[in-house]
Parts: C-alpha cells; sequence; structure tokens
C-alpha cells in the first residue's frame, strides 16, 4: 500500500470528517452514560488536526500518523485524547512508509496493545477496545475493506447491552447497560472513513 | 502558582474544573504553608471542563523538585492526560513524578503536608493514598 500526498490529504480529512460530522451523535450517546462531552472533544481534536493541513501531508505516512496522535493527545481534553492519540502515535511508529497488509496487521496490534496499556484495560469492558480488537482480528484473518467495515459498525452495536467497567460509564454499573459506547463509535465512524479512503485508493 | 523550596516534594493538582483545583491549591497553602512546590491546572484547551496535557506539563514545571513532583487527580481523564504528561517528560525526570490514587482535595493536603516534612516522594504517594485504605 502506498498513499502518495494527495491520498494521505484525502485521508486525514475523511476521518476528521467522520468524526466532526457525527458529533452531535457522539454527544448524545456520552449524554447517555459519560459527561456528554466526547463529541464536543473529539471535534476539537479533530478540527486542529485539519488546522495543521496542508502541511500535515507533506509528511510520510508515519510521520503524519504520529503526528495526528500528538495532536489529538494536545487538544481532545477528555480521556480519549490520549486513548485515540496513543493508537495513532503508536501506529505511525510501527508502520513502514510503504506497508504491506501482513505490516498493517502487526502494526495495529501494537497500538491497540499500547491503548490497554494506556486505558489499562481490556476488550469486554465497554470501551474502544471493543471495536479495535475485534476489527483488527478481521483484519488478521484476511478480511477485505467490507468486512473490516461492517465488523466495525458492528462490534460498536455490540458495546450496547455491555456493562462499563473502565471509564466515566463505570460509576453508572448496571445503568451503563443499554446504551452504545460512545468511544466505541468514534471508533467505528474512523475505521469506516480509513476504509472507504483505502479501498478507493486501491481501486482508482 | 508555585513557591519553590527545592529539597521537598512539589504537588501538581489536575481538576477537571479549574475552580476545583485552584480552591484545592488554596487549601494546601493555608494549611500547609508554602514550604512545597504547588501548582494546579484544570479545564480543557478551550476552558471548558476537562483536563489538558499541556496545562499539565505546564504544573509539573512549575512545582519541579529535584525530589519529585506528587500529582494529585480527579476523576478518568484527569488520570489519563496526567500519565501522558509524564511519558511526555525527559527521560531523567519521567521516573520521578507519580499519579497519587487519592481523593483529589485531601490527598493534596495530605501530600503536602508529607512533603512539608522533607519526606521522599514513594512516602508523599503512600500518605495521600492511605485516604482510600
Amino acid at each position: 500500500m502506498s498513499l502518495d500526498r494527495v491520498a494521505r490529504e484525502r485521508l486525514v480529512r475523511a476521518l476528521a470528517g467522520s468524526v466532526i460530522e457525527h458529533a452531535d451523535e457522539l454527544t448524545s450517546l456520552d449524554q447517555a452514560i459519560g459527561d456528554g462531552d466526547h463529541g464536543l472533544n473529539m471535534k476539537r481534536g479533530f478540527e486542529a488536526v485539519l488546522a495543521t493541513l496542508p502541511g500535515l501531508a507533506d509528511k510520510s505516512l508515519p510521520e503524519m500518523l504520529k503526528a495526528i496522535g500528538m495532536t489529538l493527545v494536545m487538544k481532545v481534553g477528555g480521556a480519549s485524547g490520549p486513548l485515540v492519540g496513543t493508537f495513532f502515535m503508536e501506529l505511525g511508529k510501527a508502520l513502514p512508509e510503504q506497508p504491506s497488509r501482513a505490516d498493517l496487521v502487526a502494526a495495529t496490534e501494537k497500538a491497540i496493545e499500547a491503548v490497554k496499556a494506556r486505558g489499562r484495560s481490556e476488550a469486554g469492558q465497554k470501551t474502544l477496545l471493543d471495536v479495535l480488537v475485534p476489527v483488527h482480528a478481521v483484519l488478521a484473518s484476511g478480511g477485505d475493506g467490507k468486512a473490516v467495515a461492517a465488523e466495525a459498525v458492528q462490534a460498536a452495536d455490540r458495546t450496547t447491552p455491555m456493562q462499563a467497567i473502565r471509564g466515566r460509564a463505570s460509576f453508572l454499573g448496571e445503568r451503563s447497560i443499554g446504551h452504545m459506547d460512545p468511544g466505541s463509535r468514534s471508533a467505528s465512524l474512523l475505521i469506516g472513513a480509513a476504509v472507504e479512503t483505502l479501498e478507493f485508493e486501491v481501486n482508482t | 502558582m508555585s513557591s519553590l523550596r527545592p529539597g521537598n516534594v512539589g504537588i501538581v493538582i489536575v481538576s477537571h474544573s479549574p475552580k476545583i483545583a485552584e480552591g484545592a491549591a488554596d487549601m494546601v497553602r493555608q494549611m500547609v504553608g508554602d514550604a512545597v512546590p504547588l501548582a494546579w491546572t484544570g479545564g480543557d484547551v478551550d476552558g471548558g471542563l476537562g483536563t489538558n496535557v499541556a496545562g499539565i506539563l505546564e504544573a509539573i514545571e512549575t512545582a519541579w523538585s529535584p525530589a519529585g513532583v506528587a500529582i494529585l487527580v480527579d476523576l478518568g481523564g484527569a488520570e489519563t492526560n496526567s500519565e501522558m504528561a509524564v511519558e511526555m517528560l525527559p527521560e531523567d525526570r519521567r521516573a520521578r513524578v507519580l499519579v497519587c490514587n487519592a481523593p483529589v482535595v485531601e490527598g493534596a493536603v495530605i501530600a503536602a503536608t508529607e512533603s512539608s516534612g522533607g519526606s521522599p516522594l514513594a512516602a508523599v504517594k503512600r500518605s495521600a493514598e492511605e485516604f482510600y485504605a
């Protein structure tokens, strides 16, 4: 996989757009079981990322991902800043400039491990890991873009009946059951946007 | 928001609310005096409720002491952002900054009291955390 400058900028705009366009939805999910700032926080972070274009897309793919991660860490404000930011930073550290599929599988695994360490969490606790981990499994077992994107949507849906063990929603105990995890939803949106852009690159 | 007394462990207070962080710092100053380096930070980068890594890094710098810095946090994001900030410190400082698992107001006062007596970082952290024990 090789992304030229135009493709890198398209990827950044797609990632940011997916979160910014759904900011109100993310906020209302977070109002149900969190503190209601997830949409606003993620929007602020990705607007800050957009503000670093066009220079951001001049960087190589790994450097660009690291820079996105650092901007999210510094600007998002909630716990999701360090969590999502760490994912991007570690992905950038682990990916070569022209990654193969195997490189992508290995790098996302490393990035997921870093998110687990940062949040001291595992899948099953109603966090973004409940999207990242199953989506990675589909990717690792050879699933195509469509399968990856579908799993991202379904995995976010599967957080609805879960009880939160980590994060603010865990204060609610059983009352966190019945609402989709906002962090899972934003992770799913980002994965959907990434897949769509990368498919576009592969098919054109 | 600081007074530097090298030798005593520095205290950093991190709250989602700048008012809580500042108020807790006021309590520390009144109850413990100015024998400990102290700094507070709160709010997201737009000034709303939340925490931000840059603000935490600045507070660590302000309260820096060769004896180290103990950070007191309120809710989840404050803890995650503080841990992120610690990792972004220069390597020689990283091991000398600890995030305490303690209530932010009581923990800050107790940690500062322990620090003002010249206790090392581990003892300062332990005292603050005894609140949850």
